[in-house]
């Protein structure tokens, strides 16, 4: 029973990470009607926005200190961040250890801008073209985006840790009745849970509440007539691709701590963001959401030891059987709406 | 009317079918006129470095790439002539390789078995390149030093870890001088018995490819003849980014020590993992929960950051070390490019010079003359003390360190402490050792 638990609250966060990209992945098909292999390198720029803030609040200059050497017996140069010339060194350690969660803030503007010049500089031209050309040019944009990264940052993973103070896990084991350290849970894990749940929910409410939200999901079902009715449906559905690209860019930001951020890490999610998109059903956001946990936390009991020793390889696999069972059963995936992408 | 049985097709088919069996014959063997592939015929000699420029090792290359540069200079008289001045051998006289200027080309292996054959390939065959050297994965090394003994060339691998380069598929062509799998269980087991105990549960989590199943071997073997138990075995995928899901369960399971036979962006993420669980702030069978990472490099140490303080691994060789011959490489290395070098920088740089030296004792660049240079080879000066190219297999024998996190680093290089050199005699096996069994080292192919 315990090791269940384990699994579903493990599932929870990986399935998070799918939700809240496949989120930003089905409100642009949903939207511009278009298949945005990009989406997974939006993810990898928003870590790398973590990492960016990170650097510029540790921005140093040098000071020599000749009471320690260095690799080749100099004196040890030492780099003291500008921060702490402007709050002191305490105020200044604090502020740079809540980076990840202050760079939410850095973030948002920046990708909303990358989305924008995404769709703006690339993708509107291909709006009329083939989903197969569509995934190639967005395919390609993702190799050009991930090769910038590394030539700036290199190919090495980049620590970007959580504020000291999520550092450790949570026993559940001892709350639920189990015995101590049976299921543990890491505290940033939990936060990441949560903050998935709280932007999921902010998305949802945007498109149901507001009037804006309103007019683009009355594009979404009928582009041409809204179009007919004065209200200029592209500019609102190229501020969505902007919003899908922060969804995207937050889900990453605050996945940094919970593995180093590298050049490659949205190639890692995207297929499997796609799998959730198509599980989900093409432009069902529910469904994309509903998935991403399903899926997650399917994923997590696939690597269970037990599980392993009974059908080894099933952990690599699961996902993609689960898609197929799916897709057989239910072919528009378990939230489609009848119509899209059958014509 | 007459008629004809050619068709367009047909000839299409034939000209290829004719030029591909006319190429055949030239594909991997030396000119009419020269004794062995790539005979060096005019004042240059040309080296092939081929290290991983793109992909996950990508930082690991570039700093390969650094050394093979700073050797390339050094053989050719200038900078300040680095380990040259502290090799035991001095046949090398800083006028390149037997007089020839040294020259090179790179490829990019990126890390992939097929793409570093291919660019092996074709420095061996349009460049001329008479030895191929570098890499950073076992499986790329195993795979080009086959092609290296197909194509007549020298093999001085970069890093490869797996017992099989110099085990089942060792080559006659093929020289390693990093250490290897068994090593590092010989050589941390003593080191985990004394900060650990004796009676310990160990749980492994291990890369699903070869390099993970010799490494899971080997500590699994010298941790349980010392009295530890191994509680469980789990081969975790290659692509796996996150290890929640295998850590989460190593606490249920009993085991009080975790081994990640983990090596690169793996091993970032599974220690990131399990410092983010609070593993090690657990207490399990009433003792402290401990992590061991087989194997370290730099590179992997600073991906992970703070999460390696106090974490126990193996590796080939350390900036820090004291003997002459460490000392000149990070000068050399430290005031050309500002930083000191990693392990993989020090090995690629000696392979290159052990290979130029070999040259020169053979007084030729035949192949056969360099193995038999090499075979049995022993030598001083080159960092990790005294140093043998075993005969029998082609490995480098030398003491092993020991290493673990350092708790408080003073720079973004400085992320390891050797806690232990491991004399060569402790991690010295039997050419015929069960954990190497297999292959034939074969005799040497001068390509001709």
């Amino acid at each position: 029973m315990d090791a269940i638990v384990l699994q579903i609250l493990n599932g929870l966060d990986k399935g998070s990470a799918y939700a809240l990209i496949a989120l930003g992945l089905t409100l642009i098909f949903g939207t511009l009607g278009v298949v945005n292999f990009a989406h997974g390198a939006l993810f990898m720029i928003g870590a790398f926005c973590a990492v960016t803030f990170s650097r510029i609040l540790t921005w140093s200059h040098t000071v020599i200190d000749e009471t320690k050497k260095d690799f080749l017996g100099n004196p040890l140069k030492v780099e003291v961040p500008h921060i702490y010339d402007l709050f002191g060194q305490a105020t200044g350690d604090a502020i740079i250890d809540w980076a990840v969660p202050l760079s939410i803030l850095f973030s948002i503007p920046v990708m909303l801008f990358v989305g924008y010049a995404m769709e703006r500089g690339l993708i509107k031209h291909f709006y009329k073209r083939p989903h197969a050309d569509q995934i190639l040019v967005t395919f390609g944009l993702a190799i050009v985006l991930q090769e910038i990264i590394k030539y700036y940052y290199g190919a090495n993973p980049i620590p970007t840790p959580a504020p000291a103070v999520f550092a450790g896990s949570f026993d559940f084991g001892a709350l639920l009745g189990f015995d101590p350290n049976t299921i543990i849970y890491p505290y940033w894990r939990l936060v990441y849970f949560a903050f998935a749940a709280l932007i999921i929910g902010a998305v949802f409410a945007f498109l149901q509440f507001t009037t804006f939200g309103m007019v683009v999901r009355a594009g979404m079902a009928d582009r041409e007539t809204v179009g007919l009715l004065g209200i200029n449906i592209d500019k609102r559905f190229t501020i969505m691709f902007g919003i899908a690209a922060a969804v995207a860019g937050l889900a990453g930001v605050m996945y940094a701590p919970i593995n180093s951020p590298n050049y490659h890490m949205g190639m890692d999610f995207l297929v499997l963001s796609f799998v959730v998109v198509v599980v989900g059903g093409m432009g069902s956001l529910p469904g994309a959401v509903l998935a991403g946990f399903l899926l997650g936390i399917l994923e997590s009991f696939a690597s269970m030891a037990i599980v392993l020793d009974t059908l080894p390889g099933l952990n690599q696999i699961i996902i993609y059987l689960v898609a197929i069972i799916i897709l057989l059963t239910r072919p528009r995936g378990l939230m489609g709406r009848k119509g899209v992408m059958e014509d | 009317m007459s008629t004809s049985n050619f068709t367009r097709r047909g000839v299409l088919k034939t000209s290829a079918l004719a030029g591909a069996g006319v190429a055949l014959p030239t594909i991997f063997t030396a000119s009419s006129a020269a004794a062995y592939m790539n005979e060096p015929k005019g004042s240059t000699v040309t080296l092939g470095f081929n290290v991983p420029q793109s992909g996950p090792y990508a930082d690991e290359g570039a700093d390969e790439l650094r050394a093979y540069e700073l050797a390339v200079e050094h053989l050719n008289g200038g900078g300040d002539g680095g380990l040259m001045n502290t090799f035991s051998s001095k046949a090398l006289k800083g006028n390149g390789i037997l007089g020839k200027k040294v020259e090179y080309v790179t490829g990019d292996t990126q890390t992939k078995s097929d793409a570093a054959r291919a660019s092996a390939k074709s420095m061996i065959e349009k460049d001329g390149a008479v030895m191929i050297t570098g890499g950073s994965s076992s499986g790329v090394a195993v795979a080009v030093q086959a092609l290296c003994q197909e194509a007549g060339v020298i093999f001085m691998a970069g890093l490869t870890h797996s017992n099989d380069t110099t085990g089942k598929d060792k080559k006659a062509n093929g020289f390693r001088h990093f250490f290897n799998s068994y090593m590092s269980g010989a050589a941390l087991a003593p080191v985990l018995q004394k900060m650990y105990g004796s009676d310990r549960k160990a749980y492994h989590l291990t890369a699903d490819y070869n390099w993970g199943y010799t490494t899971e071997e080997a500590v699994k073997s010298s941790t349980e003849a010392m009295g530890w138990e191994t509680v469980n075995a789990v081969k975790t995928p290659l692509t796996q980014t996150d290890f929640s899901s295998y850590i989460a369960p190593v606490l249920q399971s009993g085991a009080d020590v975790l081994v990640l036979n983990h090596y690169g962006g793996n091993m970032v993420n599974s220690l990131t993992n399990a410092v983010q669980f609070g593993l090690r702030d657990k207490q399990v069978n009433g003792k402290n929960f401990e992590i061991v990472v087989p194997l370290y490099s730099r590179l992997m140490a600073k991906g992970a950051g703070a999460n390696v303080k106090g974490i126990f691994g193996s590796t080939n060789w350390h900036w820090s070390l004291t003997d002459e011959g460490s000392k000149a490489f990070v000068k050399s290395f430290g005031e050309k490019y500002g930083f000191p070098p990693s392990q993989a920088a020090h090995t690629c740089y000696v392979q290159a010079l052990l290979y130029a030296d070999a040259c020169e004792r053979a007084g030729t660049f035949n192949p056969c003359g360099v193995v038999e240079a090499l075979e049995g080879f022993e030598f001083d000066g080159m960092g990790n003390g005294k140093t043998l190219y075993r005969a029998e297999d082609h490995q480098c024998f030398k003491d092993v360190l020991v290493v673990k996190g350092k708790e408080n680093p003073t720079s973004e290089f400085d992320l390891l402490e050797i806690v232990e050199v491991t004399p060569v005699e402790q991690v010295t096996y039997a050419p015929d050792h069960p954990q190497m069994a297999g292959g034939e080292l074969g005799t040497c192919n001068p390509g001709a």
